[in-house]
């Protein structure tokens, strides 16, 4: 199959040789773990436990609430301690909902019913399988999976894109997954294809992880529907829209999906927990995560349980050797800062790395743009950055949208090659928020102004009411005057 | 952790910055005007000193006036390029005076006017140079030929100082006339190039600087090589200098095939003025220049033109400044109508549709599986 190219991108160094190559191992399970309701895309999950109540591992804990959401299932046994607030993957620090579980050690699993052979279930089951164990998309974007499956087979897609080309750098837990288990990832996307009731599969993966790549091919050699790829490297080829564009030559249309050019992308960790759904009637509660960066003394990919927290992973890799290390879940491109090492692992956590001041380059002061234009040859998405920053500092906001800020998918691009350290992301960041809350507030205007033309339309039909009332009654009353003030005209 | 643990996404960085940048131009020019120093001697070297001082002390004033950091602001480097351009577009031996007005005009007027750093239209050197050729044209077309430091004909140190000051007729004897002015005087007189020529001028004694000229464009060799370097290195990208230079190659030859007699060969247009320091390192100024390719294309071929223009019909020997600014005014235009087109928009911002061949995957011919329909 003919590579395409996609436009911009950067070459970050790797530094995946930290933890490359290195076994998965599991983390000691903790003796609490914290479970935010709010791990996907959509409404948070709706607890169906309550404080103290003893549950099994693999038992459900919330169930989804709406269609894009994703039920919660318990990690390991133990009993529920608490349900209430706890800190935020997130840079703001601020407290979610959390279901909070306090282990045994037994690791007794509730009832699993796999079924006898998941081919035979129809694709519309085994999309509502992958729902029901909980599975979102593991690279980050934490869309319910078979929400995807679903409206893909709807939509006529083709090709399943089995995403491993993890082109942030230090992550190397798709490399890692990839390397020791890919007989039952080439099974999870035996089995989404079926619920796809698609023909075709390609695995993607960027060509710096040469392992993985013949591990795939291995297992999916006796596949003829299953062809494995090597992707240059390039930052960022694992973005789905880049990603479709590699292998295709085809764009997603703008405000389009995915599923328009007839392909459906999902992550490696996503085949994988669909083997484990339909196969084991796992849910998914646990998944790899990378521990690195320069201030982790052992580096390593974990399997660590949903709701363990980072200082857990920390702690088991030798803990943090610099004080002024920056702590990210995810990698450097798009990872969140995280406030401090008190935040749990969610499913779409790949990463968590303490980075030193050296690695992620030296403070330098943003300084004026001096219009260089490296941010527009960065730019994937073919925008001009330095142009819509201009307009976030400018509070144009009707000008930022006509330059394309809906398009922009943060992947920081700009920002990494900037040599005026400009923190372009930010900006769009702001903007992001400002047109929120404008058109929140322009939301409000309307609802004001409907509810008083319909107070106004309501007084003046009282106020005709009454006017045909008196009418009347004025016409009960005199019955002659007006017949002689009709005849008078 | 620590504070800035609130820093936003990428948390990495490439290593070039501003002062990076404009330290490797400054680097890539060194060898041309180390050597224009050689050709030229002190008077040069004092042009250049009194360029590079002046400029960074009004950079240094207008930041203090406006409030503003001073130190990073002189240190991007910024104002000591400004004056290290400006310089090698001068005649060596200029009065000190010329490049003490030039330089403070170039950042005062040029650059800080609009806002500093990023914010100038103009190319704040070459709009130095434009002024000063229009308001002092007998001291900017003094051009001498070289007085190499071992020649012996070059002035020592104390002598260098005088010329510089205005205090020395020494440059009386020793000027003549650049190639492109020689042949615009000549072609006056009805002269043809084939009787031009001989004698004024040779190809190679071109390329290696042996000619009369500004400071920094006679060495083009040194330039080309600097040039080179700069695009290897990625500080500046092929399309402003490919563009430009094109530009004029084409012209050129096309009208000497025309007419020999009347116009120049395109070597000669190529090898003489400023044309090849304009292409890359005046013309590839990221400020007054497009920031899509195609733009950066449109551009660097519109001054490849204009100096085409100016030295065959306009009213002066050498354009290339006069192109420089004259596109620079063009630069806003040609960024609002030339921009990339957008991922999954067309070139008018409209959703790009999908063309058919999305309904078949790309492994259905390989597997010889049909896609669906």
């Amino acid at each position: 199959m003919r590579l395409h190219d996609f436009r911009g991108g950067v070459h970050p160094p790797s530094r995946k040789h930290l933890s490359a190559g290195r076994p998965i191992e599991s983390l000691p399970l903790p003796s609490r773990l914290h479970i935010p309701l709010q791990q996907h895309a959509g409404a948070p999950a709706l607890p169906v436990v309550t404080v103290g109540q003893q549950v099994g591992k693999g038992e459900l804990l919330a169930r989804e609430q709406g269609v894009t959401s994703a039920p919660l299932h318990a990690p390991s046994s133990g009993r529920i301690a608490a349900i209430g607030e706890f800190t935020a993957p997130h840079a703001s620090g601020l407290p979610l909902p959390t279901i909070i579980l306090d282990t045994d050690g037994e690791e007794r699993w509730a009832e699993r019913e796999p079924p006898a052979d998941p081919f035979a279930l129809s694709p519309e089951e085994v999309a509502h399988r992958v729902g029901a164990a909980g599975i979102v998309g593991m690279g980050g974007a934490n869309f319910p999976a078979a929400v995807k499956l679903s409206k893909a087979r709807q939509a006529g897609v083709h090709t399943l894109v089995i995403n491993g080309a993890e082109c942030e750098p230090y992550v190397t837990c798709d490399d890692q997954l990839m390397r020791e288990r890919a007989g039952e990832i080439a099974d999870g996307i035996a089995i989404m294809l079926h619920a796809l009731q698609a023909p075709h599969a390609v695995v993607a993966i960027e060509n710096n992880k040469p392992e993985a790549v013949e591990a795939m091919s291995d297992a999916c050699r006796h596949d003829a529907r299953i062809e494995v790829l090597s992707l240059p490297s390039r930052y960022p080829a694992g973005s789905a829209k880049q990603l479709i564009q590699l292998l295709t030559g085809l764009e997603t249309p703008a405000g389009g999906r995915g599923t328009d050019t007839g392909l459906l992308v999902h992550n490696v960790g996503t085949a994988y927990a669909a083997h484990r759904a339909l196969r084991h009637d796992r849910p998914l509660i646990s998944r790899i995560v990378t521990v690195s960066g320069g201030a982790v003394p052992e580096p390593r990919n974990l399997e660590v349980p949903i709701g363990a927290l980072a200082a857990d992973l920390l702690a088991y890799c030798g803990g943090v050797s610099d004080e002024r290390a920056r702590l990210l879940m995810g990698g450097p491109m798009m990872g969140q800062p995280l406030p401090g090492p008190q935040v749990p692992v969610i499913k779409g956590t790949n990463g968590i790395l303490a980075l030193t001041p050296d690695e992620i380059g030296e403070a330098v002061e943003p300084s004026p743009c001096i219009r260089c234009g490296r941010c527009v040859d960065a730019c994937p998405m073919g925008l001009l950055p330095l142009e819509l920053s201009k307009r976030a500092r400018g509070e144009d906001w009707e000008g930022i949208q006509a330059l394309g800020l809906n398009d922009c998918m943060s992947c920081g691009s700009c920002a990494y090659v900037c040599p005026s350290h400009i923190p372009l992301p930010q900006y769009f960041a702001y903007a992001r928020g400002m047109l929120a809350a404008q058109r929140r507030e322009e939301q409000k205007a309307r609802r004001t102004r409907e509810l008083m033309e319909q107070r106004q339309a309501r007084f003046e039909r009282q106020e005709r009411a009454k006017a045909e009332a008196a009418a009347q009654r004025r016409a009960a009353k005199k019955p002659r005057t007006a017949v002689l003030e009709a005849d008078e005209d | 952790m620590s504070a800035n643990s609130f820093a936003g996404a990428p948390h990495a960085h490439d290593r070039d910055s501003v002062p990076r940048l404009m330290g490797a131009v400054l680097l890539a020019i060194l060898p041309a005007t180390v050597y224009g120093f050689f050709l030229f001697g002190w008077p040069a070297f004092n042009l250049l000193a009194i360029t590079v001082l002046v400029g960074l002390l009004c950079e240094a004033g207008c930041l203090w006036l406006a409030g503003r950091p001073i130190r990073p602001g002189v240190m991007d480097g910024s104002a000591l390029l400004t004056g290290v351009l400006l310089a090698l577009s001068l005649p060596p031996w200029a009065p000190w005076w010329i490049g003490a007005i030039g330089a403070g005009f170039a950042v005062v007027v040029g650059k800080q006017v609009f806002g500093g750093t990023g914010q100038n239209i103009f190319n704040p050197a070459m709009l130095a140079r434009v002024m000063l050729l229009v308001s002092f044209p007998v001291e900017m077309t003094t051009w001498l030929t070289p007085h190499p430091w071992w020649s012996g004909t070059a002035p020592g140190w104390l002598d260098g100082w005088l010329i510089t000051l205005g205090y020395s007729t020494a440059t009386d004897g020793v000027t003549g006339a650049t190639i492109l002015g020689h042949v615009r005087t000549e072609l006056g007189m009805n002269h043809s190039l084939g009787q031009i020529l001989p004698g004024h001028y040779q190809a190679g004694a071109a390329a290696l600087g042996w000619t009369g000229g500004s400071l920094g464009e006679t060495a083009e060799w040194l330039v080309l090589l600097g040039g080179l370097w700069l695009l290897r290195r990625r500080v500046i990208t092929w399309h402003i200098p490919v563009g430009m230079l094109g530009a004029v190659l084409v012209l050129a030859s096309g009208f000497h095939l025309l007419d020999p007699q009347r116009f120049a060969d395109p070597v000669l247009h190529l090898l003489s003025g400023s044309l090849m320091l304009g292409a890359f390192f005046i013309a590839t100024d990221p400020v007054t220049s497009p920031i899509a390719p195609l733009g950066q294309i449109v551009f660097g071929v519109g001054c490849g033109v204009l100096v085409y223009i100016i030295r065959t019909w306009g009213g002066y020997p050498e354009g290339v400044a006069f192109a420089v600014v004259l596109m620079n005014a063009a630069t806003p235009l040609i960024d609002h109508y030339i921009r990339p087109r957008a991922y999954g928009r067309t070139w008018s911002g409209k959703p790009r549709p999908v063309p058919a061949r999305a309904k078949q995957s790309p492994l259905a011919r390989k597997s010889g599986v049909d896609a669906r329909d």
